[in-house]
Parts: C-alpha cells; structure tokens; sequence
C-alpha cells in the first residue's frame, strides 16, 4: 500500500499504529512520496522451528477486528534462491504483516505462495503476496473450493474483521497439485502432496525435505479444537496413512504451536475425531437424530479443547450427516 | 393450469430469478409474513393456537442443514396439509406435505433439514380437515444457507446422486403416543442445487436442480406427499411417524426438476 492510497481512505483504520500515521504525517508534510517502508508495518512474530523454517503462531480465536483474522499458523522456508510462504493469514492485513517478517530476514524473491486448503484464516492474507510476484500453489480442487464459496467468505469475513478486512481479495492458485509436486528454493526441496477429502476436499501437505518439517494445514490442530468440513472418515484414515511416514521429524499445526513433535502431535486430534465418530454412530444405530446428537455427542471433550463451543456441535452435525449413509 | 404456476413459483422457480435480483421490491421485514399469508393462503386467517408444534434451533450450526421438526398431538384430528415456510428465504415455501391415510390421526412427527438464508421466522402451518389453518413460528438465527457452497466434497456428491436409503424403527417415545406409531426415515442422495451457488468452471450460478416432488407409503398407503422447494438441504432428509401397518414396508418414489425418478423401497417388517 502506497502513502496516497493510505490517506485516499482516511475514513478506515488501515494504519497499523499511530507511529505509522506520523511517519505518514511528516512524510506528507516534507513533500515526500515514496511507497510506505516495509518497517511502516508491524512484522509478524515468528519463530524458527527448524534451520530456515520460520512459523508464525496465530491466536486462538474466531476472527475478529481486534486480531485482524490472526487466527491460523503461517510460515516460510528460506532457500537458497527463494522464499517458499505456507498460508498467509486471514486477512491482507495480516499478510502484509507476514511479508514484513520474511523481508526481515531475508530479500530473496518470493517464488511460491502455497495454500493448505481454502479458508479464509490460511488464504485471505495471499493479496498481500501479489507484488511480490510469486507462484501461488494449491491442491487441484482448492481453485473449485474457493470459486464456490468466494461471494459468501468475502462477505462474512468482511463483516467480522470490520476495517481489518481492507485490501483483502482472494487470490486462487495458477499452479495446481494432483497427487505430488516438488518445489526447489535452490538446495532445498519441497515435497507437495495433494491429499483425499479430510479436513477439506483440498488439503495440501508441504515437507521441508531438509529439515524433516511437515506443514499440515488444518490437517492438524492442537489445544484449537479440530473444525470438520471434509469427511471424518477420510480424515481419520489420513492420520493412519501420515503417521507412517518416516520422512517427517517436525509438524506444523494449522493451528497449535508453531512445531509439534512427530507423530506424537496427532494424539489428541485422532482421539477427539474417534470419539465422535463413535459415538455419533452409536446414536445412528440408536436412531437418534442429528439434533440429538448436536446436543450431547462429544462432551466429554470440552475441556481438552479451546473453542469447543464454537466448533463441537457443527462437527458433530458434520459427521452425523456423513455417517448416517454409511 | 394456472394453479400449479402459482404453487411452482412459490416453490422457488420463479422466485429464484427475483433473488437474484438482489430481492427487488421485497417488502419489509414485518410485512413478510402477510404477503406470504396473501399468496401461499389466499388471505385465510391463520391462528397460533398451540396446535402444531415446531422445533427448531434458535442458532443453527449450518445454515445449509438446519433441522426442523413439526408435532401434531391426537387432538389435532385429522390433517391435510403440513407447510413449512421460512420468511426470509428468497422462495420461502420450503415445502408442502399432504397428508395421507397412513400418516394416522394420532401424534404425528414430521423432520427434515432445511436452508436459512438469512436470520428469519420458521412456520409451520397446519391445514386441519375442516379447512382451518393453524400455525406455529420459531426465530431461527442462520444465514447464508441458500448459497452456501453445495457440498464439502463436490465429486463425492456428484457420484452419488440420486442413492437412497430407507430406515423404519422404533422411536423412543413411541409408546407415549397415542395410538402408538411408527417411525421412519428417508434420505436421498442429492445436492438440490438451489439456483444460487456458484459453478467454478463456467463462473455461472449452477442451475436449480431439486427433488420437486416425494412420495411415501406404507404398504401401499400413502403417508405423505410433498412438493419441495429449494429450500429443502442437499441431500434431502426426512424423518416421521406412521401408523403401523402389516409389512410396514414403507416404499418412495421422488422425482426431479430434470424429470428424474428416484424409487427405494425399506426391508420391511421394519424393527
């Protein structure tokens, strides 16, 4: 965002703090037009998970206009050529914040922007990449996914963020994965691996084959209660298959702690998604119905989790109109 | 033939062209309810008597799957017709139920699962034998269910459409109602495109495609018949009493807005 443009919408809060509207201020008053210094906005923390990984924790809360869509976990990889960035955020705001981070450490180009999967918290942060010119990346179905939910993510996330939402737009992938794809950021290679309907239909994994990091996406949440919106089935089976892999040391939760150990991250998640499958099909066979099951199914999870009101009972309705056709 | 024009732009045909409108012309939030007593009743007087009963979530976790439930007690004798209306939907008439032999004239339950577009009032509207209209209302806090995306897992949708599957049980409070019933359940695989969910291929709304019309039977008599809309979720699903019968074999034939029949008949002798 350029200086003009920042004062063209003085109406909205697009300025990240005070100092920034100063440093504006002066700027404007010294005659001075220049694009606004990448130090005008405030970097997102992160932390360095592995040699050249560097993950972002996001909050554990349903977006909002003071977290400013800072819900989910990002991350970049530093190459020897170029930056790979794993999810950007919920918002451009949020994004623009992210870039900030990567251009503290380094300024070698951005060459691939790559999505886990289609929601907002993990895509909505991509318009912020645009300048940079990268590659954007995702699973073969993610263009699909976002296609048929753009008007509504657009209009809900806007109304939840307020004056955070500005400068978001979506921006899609032009370089789809269909089964696995490999990415090089010079001497460092990137195994991309588009996985069946779990999480979503369009979750996509990233290994960091240096350094043994797997970032999962919302394949993996910790202490954020898991959000359903694929298939309970499919996701329970993903865990077993990627629970044997031997190429992995590190995980990177879509939400949870920047890195978890491996394949120790999952416990929790596997245990949460069993019990309501099972108990959800118990009460199929019970002849409860889905309201029923809304209500109770899962209970005995709700204080393993954060935000478990937020997100059981839609899991739970999720899963109980998935199973009953079993 | 001007009757079944009226019913199918209530249904949602018609009026899916005024949603896309943006809804041009819609008359106030207050004024919903009796525009649609005006075209869906002629005008009729419709009372809030306690006689239907309707349950359904005051928030619902998936707009696109909200479930209701409409109860007739014994009392109610006999019944034409169920409707179920959601105001605020761009075709609020989610469907029509007749009634039939088999449904009984003691307590009768009738479920399914429907879309809420925007927070709204949910009816249902209860034709007894004498041709008296009695109604039931629920506030119902849901948004975007008519345009939600059609499915979590498009292609699975799609291989499967038009799959069904029957179920007949026991409900738990059956032997609280009077006479005792039966209950049963109906689902079919189907993603009742309503007209208003965007295709990523052609950038166009994905063309309305719903099951229009159901039938049910016991043994061969008929439970109840419906005229759905759009409204109906993805996968229609329906759950409701009978009165037993001899094979309690509950048979259905539904058929598309494409004109496609979908027939399924339940194992019988059901438990």
């Amino acid at each position: 965002m350029d200086l003009r443009s920042m004062l063209r919408s003085k109406n909205r809060e697009v300025f990240p703090n005070v100092t920034s509207l100063l440093v504006g201020a002066i700027l404007l008053a010294a005659g001075i037009t220049l694009a606004v210094p990448a130090r005008a906005v405030d970097a997102l923390a992160v932390e360095e998970v592995a040699p050249g990984v560097f993950v972002h924790q996001g909050r554990y809360e349903v977006f909002n206009p003071q977290n400013a869509g800072d819900t989910s976990n990002s991350g970049f990889i530093i190459g020897n050529d170029g930056v790979a960035v794993v999810d950007t955020g919920g918002s451009a705001k949020v994004g623009a914040a992210l870039l900030a981070a990567i251009r503290a450490r380094t300024q070698l180009p951005i060459k691939y922007v790559i999505n886990t999967h289609m929601h907002p918290d993990h895509v909505f942060g991509n318009a912020a990449f645009l300048g940079e010119k990268p590659t954007f990346v995702g699973h073969a179905k993610l263009p699909r996914a976002l296609a048929a939910r753009r008007d509504r993510y657009l209009a809900i996330n806007e109304e939840l963020l307020g004056d955070s939402f500005a400068g978001t737009q979506i921006v899609g992938p032009t370089l789809l994965v269909n089964g696995e794809l490999e990415l090089d950021l010079g001497d460092r290679k990137l195994q991309l691996e588009a996985e069946p309907t779990a999480h979503t239909d369009n979750d996509l994994t990233v290994l960091d084959e240096k350094t043994g990091t797997l970032f999962l996406g919302d394949l993996l949440f910790s202490h954020h209660i898991p959000a359903l919106d694929g298939s309970i089935r499919g996701w329970l089976a993903l865990l077993d298959k990627l629970g044997e892999r031997q190429d992995v040391k590190l995980a990177v939760p879509g939400h949870g702690p920047a890195a978890m150990p491996w394949p120790q991250a999952m416990a929790d998640e596997k245990r949460y998604l069993s019990k309501i499958a099972d108990e959800v099909r118990t009460m199929i066979k019970q002849g409860k119905t889905l309201s029923e099951a809304a209500e109770t199914a899962g209970l005995s999870e709700k204080d393993a989790w954060l935000l478990f009101k937020e997100y059981n009972a839609r899991n739970v309705s999720a899963a109980f109109a998935e199973l009953e056709w079993e | 033939m001007a009757m079944q024009v009226t019913r199918r732009s209530a249904l949602g045909i018609a009026a899916t062209g005024a949603m896309l409108l943006g809804f041009a012309g819609a008359a106030s939030a207050d004024d919903v309810w009796s525009d649609l007593r005006r075209d869906v009743f002629d005008n009729r007087e419709v009372v809030e008597d306690g006689l239907v009963e309707l349950d359904a979530p005051y928030r619902a976790e998936d707009a696109a799957v909200v479930p209701v439930t409409m109860r007739l007690p014994a009392a109610a004798g006999e019944v034409k017709t169920l409707t179920l209306i959601v105001d605020k939907n761009p075709a609020p008439v989610v469907a029509t139920f007749h009634l039939g032999e088999a449904a009984g004239k003691g307590d009768r339950m009738l479920s399914t699962r429907v879309r809420i577009d925007m927070y709204s009032n949910v009816r249902a509207i209860a034709e007894t034998a004498d041709g008296k209209l009695h109604m039931a209302t629920k506030f119902v806090k849901a948004s975007g269910g008519c345009s939600a995306a059609a499915s979590k897992d498009a292609d699975e949708a799609l291989a499967s459409l038009g799959k069904m599957q029957i179920r007949t049980f026991d409900a738990a409070d059956a032997k609280d109602r009077t006479p005792p019933t039966r209950e049963a359940q109906v689902m079919i695989r189907h993603p009742n495109f309503t007209g208003m969910q965007m295709d990523q291929v052609s950038r166009q709304y994905t063309p309305m495609r719903i099951v229009s019309e159901m039938d049910v039977k016991r043994d061969g008599e008929r439970v109840f018949k419906m005229e759905g809309g759009i409204s109906i979720s993805e996968n229609p699903n329906f759950r409701f009493t009978f009165v037993p019968g001899k094979e309690n074999v509950i048979d259905v034939t539904a058929k598309d807005t494409e004109g496609k029949v979908f027939t399924a008949t339940s194992a019988g002798k059901g438990a």
